[in-house]
């Protein structure tokens, strides 16, 4: 069995790029020289319908194939799926949910139907339009689980992220710096931890 | 030297097919094989690979293009799923009986009806007996690895026969892995160039092909190809050794995962072995002598190896994400039970119906499987042979 397994589960609606985020993690801890797994759970999937990705993390190989009941860490793209979808079901009190809101944990946490464990939440709205100047949440949310989960340690993941935005954007080099203050800022501004 | 990378099963197989560089792709899109032929016409478009890429109108004619492309001599490879697949039928054959090695990328998903765009089996499992050579891969490095044997397989003098790489639909098409690629200039020296012994392009030895062939020469033609296809076994092996040498990654008919003394074990294939895997080893740590046997080649279908590795068992189930819908038993079942009759007895096996449609199936579902024939193991009866697994039943 792989040694080390961290579970991460994603909630978002269709078109909130839950998949691309689930993706830069697994490249994230990749680059970490970590093994991963990254998989959305295929549906009919629709703009703004609730999705599902997920996200294994081990020191090992990982073999095990089946979707994911019991994560360690919850992240939620979209604070309107709290109140339709479970979106704590399985998930360990030793663990922690992530929320993209403007909302403090206490108010997040009053919703959460008497979730024992940490709630975190990040604005990621405030922090994407004010560095990147629009609304991309991945980056400041891949930020703040990285933060709360430490699945990579916080100094390497942002000298990772920015050798693989600067490769990817060599051409745009705004993008570039602008990706690196969200990322920055989302690892200082998580609330909750 | 190999490269590390995180791919997706479709990605790493369309980076395989680059490699490759075959002079022919055809092919039309159908979940969840789509990205095979997507990225690979990026490929084309950009001047990476030399082959001719051709998006036809449908299966039946992407398996008719590789099927003449084959017979003019060139190297032809396609990618499908479910429908599309059945959409091929008739040509799958006549790949096969014109001894056309084609490589064909099949992503296993569930047939309709219903419709439905998850993994199971019922594909593939429908053309096990169409005369091509099918392999099943376990993860996205097994269904790269593969994928590239299948070539130099089908290619091998004594095979000349079509091979398919079976690999789960979005549970390996889609997942993003950790994955080693080998160099372009390996798999090119690996696969070699295609030299086949005819082809309808070569003016010194003239031929025709496909022409009728009436019952004086249609039964010898059958024979031959049957043959081809239990010779096949041993090509299987040595271009398995022979990549095992190029990667130091080992392949055989099927592996055996803690078989050595097991006393119960599952026969499966594809991704689920992967999560069985997980279970035999929590099994082991609490004493029990759990094993598994993952088919990697299921046609042509290793008989004696399979009976042999099952001989010392005491119950053994066979896992089959397909049904055959027969009253009796899943195709792997079937094939597993026929080839114990009168080589191994004494051994209970039993079958489990598993993950149709994309059901999801769990390291529980996998111990309940463990747990029945435990209870086999120990009082030699079983109550069900035909059993559902992770089914809700009224």
């Amino acid at each position: 069995m792989a040694k080390n397994v961290v579970e991460i589960r994603w909630h978002a609606r269709g078109g909130q790029g839950a998949k691309t985020a689930s993706e830069l993690l697994a490249d994230t801890v990749f680059m970490a020289g970590k093994y991963v797994q990254g998989f959305p759970e295929y549906g009919p999937e629709r703009m703004g319908a609730p999705i599902t990705a997920y996200n294994r993390i081990a020191d090992s190989k990982i073999r095990i194939h089946s979707n994911i009941y019991e994560p360690d860490f919850v992240v939620v793209l979209d604070e309107t799926l709290i109140e339709g979808v479970d979106c704590t079901a399985g998930l360990k009190e030793s663990g922690a949910i992530v929320v993209n809101t403007a909302k403090s944990p206490e108010e997040i946490k009053a919703g959460l139907g008497g979730y024992k464990g940490k709630v975190c939440t990040i604005d990621a709205r405030a922090i994407s339009e004010d560095c990147i100047g629009r609304y991309f949440p991945n980056t400041p949310l891949l930020a703040a689980i990285v933060k709360v989960s430490g699945v990579v340690d916080e100094a390497t993941f942002l000298k990772d992220m920015e050798t693989s935005l600067s490769h990817k954007f060599a051409s745009k080099p705004h993008v570039v710096e602008g990706n690196m203050n969200a990322l920055k800022r989302a690892v200082s501004e998580v609330k909750g931890l | 030297m190999a490269r590390r990378e995180k791919l997706s099963g479709n990605e790493a197989v369309s980076i395989a097919m680059k490699q490759i560089n075959p002079d022919v792709v055809a092919a039309y899109p159908i979940t969840p094989s789509t990205e095979v032929p997507q990225y690979f016409s990026t490929y084309a478009a950009n001047g990476e690979v030399d082959t001719e890429f051709v998006p036809v109108e449908s299966e039946h004619s992407a398996m008719s293009a590789c099927i003449g492309a084959q017979a003019a001599g060139g190297r032809a490879m396609t990618a499908t799923s479910a429908q599309g697949l059945a959409l091929m039928w008739e040509m799958l054959y006549i790949a096969s009986a014109y001894r056309l090695p084609v490589t064909l990328a099949a992503v296993n998903r569930a047939l309709s009806g219903p419709i439905n765009i998850h993994n199971d089996h019922s594909d593939t499992m429908g053309a096990r007996d169409s005369g091509w050579i099918q392999i099943y891969s376990e993860d996205c490095q097994e269904a790269y690895d593969n994928f590239i044997q299948a070539v130099k397989i089908g290619e091998h003098p004594d095979v000349m026969l079509p091979v398919m790489d079976c690999y789960d639909g979005f549970i390996t098409s889609h997942k993003v892995e950790n994955i080693e690629i080998m160099e372009d200039e390996e798999v090119k020296a690996f696969v070699g160039k295609y030299n086949p012994p005819y082809h309808l392009m070569n003016k010194e030895k003239p031929m025709s092909m496909g022409p009728l062939s009436l019952p004086f020469y249609y039964f010898e033609q059958k024979r031959q190809q049957a043959e081809a296809m239990k010779t096949s076994i041993k090509a299987i092996l040595e271009v398995a050794a022979e990549f095992e040498k190029v990667t130091g990654r080992k392949y055989g008919l099927f592996e055996e995962y803690r078989m050595d003394d097991a006393e119960v074990a599952i026969v499966i294939l594809n991704s689920t072995a992967g999560t069985a895997k997980d279970v035999v080893d929590m099994l082991r740590d609490n004493g029990i002598k759990a094993g598994l046997i993952k088919i990697r080649v299921y046609r042509p279908f290793p008989v004696e190896q399979i009976a042999q590795a099952l001989s010392k068992c005491k119950a053994v189930a066979v896992l089959d994400k397909a049904d055959s819908l027969n009253g009796a038993g899943g195709p792997v079942f079937t094939d597993v039970t026929s080839a114990m009759f009168g080589r191994v007895d004494g051994v209970k096996v039993i079958n489990y119906i598993y993950g149709l449609g994309g059901r999801d199936v769990t390291t529980d579902n996998i111990k309940e499987v463990y747990d029945n024939l435990q209870e086999i193991a120990k009082t030699g009866k079983v109550k069900e042979v035909y059993n559902y697994l992770g089914v809700r039943e009224v």
